[in-house]
């Protein structure tokens, strides 16, 4: 059934078919409409879940992280200075392996205060752990959603859905609302390896050494660095698994395509304009005037930031003369996040190989300034003809 | 009110194994031992990092037979409610959730979740167990250091504010029980945990926990210190239940004895407090006179 709804609402949608057992949730703006909806499909008795209206975000995910050790499907959605309160919660879910689902509705972080959009918040958690994807439109939040719940059961690891706030969260737009027997088939009830249960006692997330231990039974326990190691390779292992989800989805769901990349006109283009969330779908305008033009240039978005799809990505840039990253975030005292890892993964992938394209870095959009379809279009013009990297270039900035 | 229990009739099955890594003479290790048998099996338990942390041991071994969840300091009353809300979830109403935190856990950073779930009325048991203050770091002050001690971060002057009443702070979010215990007093603190364990929504106890290295006496007189913080009225044992306060236990029996052991010999018998003038306790024991005049008119 296709609906016109908010992307907040296609969030909380996804959430229910999802049969969320637990919802925690503070509320933040832009993120309050997805819980607000949440909390109505519970009381009108549409969806049967448990819901905490915590005191705040760091307690939110704290009842994420508890009701997931105990067995149930978890999901919070925050923003900003809420996601930021989490951090700590945010180490401790992926460390404890917890397949938690949160929605990140993305928003500038303070100070100053600024409720606009901008990556700030998300991308400052990149390197906690968690599977990070990044969403462009409606039916994508809710079909993320689905995904993510899949993918965070397989490979017991935390994941965020983020998409940008206000863009994409408090505006309507057309999107499918699947049924909910096909949800049941693409995702079963969650099952995990061990909750907590007075019949079958455990410590969980006990104090752990630096080194392995012999446990009472004789055999050897990881340490630290191992439990740490396991994350990181499980992770990387779950790219692949992301891929399986992918393919699962098409077939169930009839929809779908590249689980790492969103490519549009990139195979014969010279240049390719990198980016996430809704951004890379304005860049599309700029792309098809451009290429009006005689410009061949294309645009990807990013679906998944961590794990990073490192070789997904150099395979799609490979041969490229330059890639233009669009970011609206930045790691403050160097350059966009995505750029240098992108720069990264062109690095261990293409060099040597002559086919190292040329990468710049521009910053748009911040705290929810109004990115105009006119400056990326010339902007990317002006890239396309530049030979030299510099510093990152602030698009819009009126100093 | 049930017959009270006696070292007799405590059972006898253990839920704490012998040789925890508590420290020698610790006055949690023998509150946590009693608690959990008035916890019982069908227990699941929460603990944020605090000495409860270490006397638990290091993965993968564990000293506790029952399920637990380590958490973050911050968050023990608000994990609690996730595990509550799971077992709700499955419809699984016959399992008892407890929460054992410190006190720096419990009335300084760990206030605002506590706080949450009690206004929430979640229904669990919430144990704070007082050693007045940082024991885990190294003896740091915290909101329910008494004045005059000394610790590793008020080192020369003591503490100069006031104990932070907690439980008075959480009687306020009016909860069907709140109890202070002692684990001086251990068969008091089983018989109120089996009092209110099926009373709705959040259970508050305060438990004032001795401790050798923190508080500076010899570990074997655990006991005789914790028991003078009590007969000098300096620490009282009362429940509120439903808002009505009693004085409980040894503190109802010194209403009707009308006697105080001066609060000196209580300073006294710890190092923390060494620098406390007569002066100063002659100031603290007409504040405890105070309160106690009160008690006993209450009495009358």
């Amino acid at each position: 059934m296709y609906i016109i709804e908010s992307g907040n609402v296609a969030a909380a949608l996804g959430v229910r078919l999802c049969r969320a057992n637990v919802i925690a949730a503070y509320p933040i703006t832009p993120q309050t409409p997805v819980t607000e909806r949440l909390s109505e499909y519970i009381e009108e008795g549409s969806m049967k879940a448990e819901y905490v209206p915590v005191e705040s975000e760091h307690s939110a995910l704290a009842v994420c992280i508890a009701a997931s050790s105990t067995g149930a499907r978890t999901f919070t959605a925050t923003s900003a200075n809420g996601l930021l309160y989490m951090h700590e919660q945010i180490h401790w879910a992926a460390g404890a392996r917890l397949p938690l689902v949160m929605c990140v509705v993305n928003r500038a972080v303070g100070a100053p205060w600024n409720i606009w959009n901008d990556h700030q918040d998300s991308i400052s958690q990149r390197d906690t752990g968690w599977i990070q994807m990044y969403c462009c439109d409606h039916q994508q939040i809710l079909d993320s959603v689905i995904k993510a719940y899949w993918l965070a059961e397989k490979v017991s690891a935390p994941i965020m859905v983020c998409y940008d706030g206000f863009i994409l969260s408090h505006t309507y737009m057309p999107f499918e609302v699947p049924q909910q027997e096909k949800v049941d088939a693409f995702l079963p009830p969650f099952r995990p390896d061990y909750a907590l249960n007075p019949e079958e006692p455990a410590s969980l997330n006990t104090v752990t050494l630096p080194d392995v231990r012999i446990d009472v039974h004789g055999e050897l326990a990881h340490g630290y660095m191992e439990i740490r190691y396991l994350l990181q390779e499980e992770l990387r292992t779950s790219l692949a698994v992301a891929a399986e989800a992918e393919k699962r989805f098409a077939e169930i769901f009839g929809r779908g395509g590249d689980p790492y990349i969103e490519p549009y006109r990139c195979d014969d283009a010279d240049h390719i304009a990198v980016g996430l969330g809704s951004l890379t779908y304005q860049l599309r305008v700029s792309v098809d005037a451009l290429r009006k033009e005689g410009i061949k240039v294309g645009v990807m978005g990013i679906r998944f930031y961590r794990p990073f799809p490192d070789a997904a990505i150099a395979n799609a840039l490979k041969g490229k003369k330059g890639v233009i990253v669009f970011e609206k975030a930045l790691s403050y005292g160097y350059e966009g996040a995505l750029a240098s890892d992108l720069k990264s993964a062109l690095y261990e992938h293409l060099a040597g190989t002559g086919h190292l394209p040329l990468v710049q870095n521009f910053i748009a959009g911040i705290g929810g300034r109004e990115i105009r379809t006119d400056d990326l279009t010339q902007t990317l013009r002006a890239a396309t003809q530049s030979r030299i990297a510099k510093e990152p270039t602030w698009i819009g900035l009126k100093l | 009110m049930q017959a009270k229990t006696t070292i007799l009739s405590l059972p006898t099955e253990e839920f704490v194994h012998p040789g925890t890594r508590a420290c020698t003479g610790c006055g949690l290790a023998i509150a946590y031992r009693v608690g959990l048998k008035a916890l019982g099996k069908n227990t699941i338990l929460v603990v944020p990092p605090s000495c409860l942390t270490v006397l638990q041991g290091l993965f993968p071994v564990a000293s506790t037979k029952l399920p637990c969840l380590n958490v973050t300091f911050a968050s023990t009353a608000a994990a609690a409610t996730g595990v509550l809300a799971t077992l709700k979830s499955q419809g699984k109403t016959n399992i008892q959730v407890a929460a054992w935190a410190g006190d720096g856990g419990t009335s300084d950073i760990g206030l605002q979740a506590l706080s949450g779930a009690a206004e929430r009325g979640e229904n669990f048991i919430y144990l704070c167990y007082d050693n007045e203050g940082y024991m885990n770091t190294g003896v740091q002050r915290s909101g329910t250091t008494p004045i005059g001690a000394i610790t590793a971060n008020t080192p020369f002057k003591g503490k100069l504010q006031q104990k932070k009443d907690v439980p008075a702070i959480m009687a306020a979010h009016h909860l069907s029980y709140v109890a202070t215990c002692s684990a001086a007093y251990p068969l008091d603190l089983y018989d109120k945990i089996i009092r209110c364990k099926d009373m709705p929504g959040t259970k508050y106890f305060h438990i004032h926990i001795p401790c050798p290295p923190g508080w500076g006496y010899d570990p074997r007189y655990g006991i005789k210190v914790g028991r003078l913080a009590v007969e000098t009225g300096y620490y009282d044992l009362y429940e509120i239940v439903n808002g009505e306060f009693k004085l409980t236990a040894a503190s109802e029996k010194l209403v009707e004895k009308r006697k105080l052991v001066p609060v000196r010999e209580y300073f006294r018998a710890q190092s923390r407090f060494k620098i406390l003038t007569d002066e100063q306790i002659a100031d603290i024991q007409n504040q405890i006179d105070a309160k106690w005049a009160a008690y006993y008119k209450k009495d009358e």
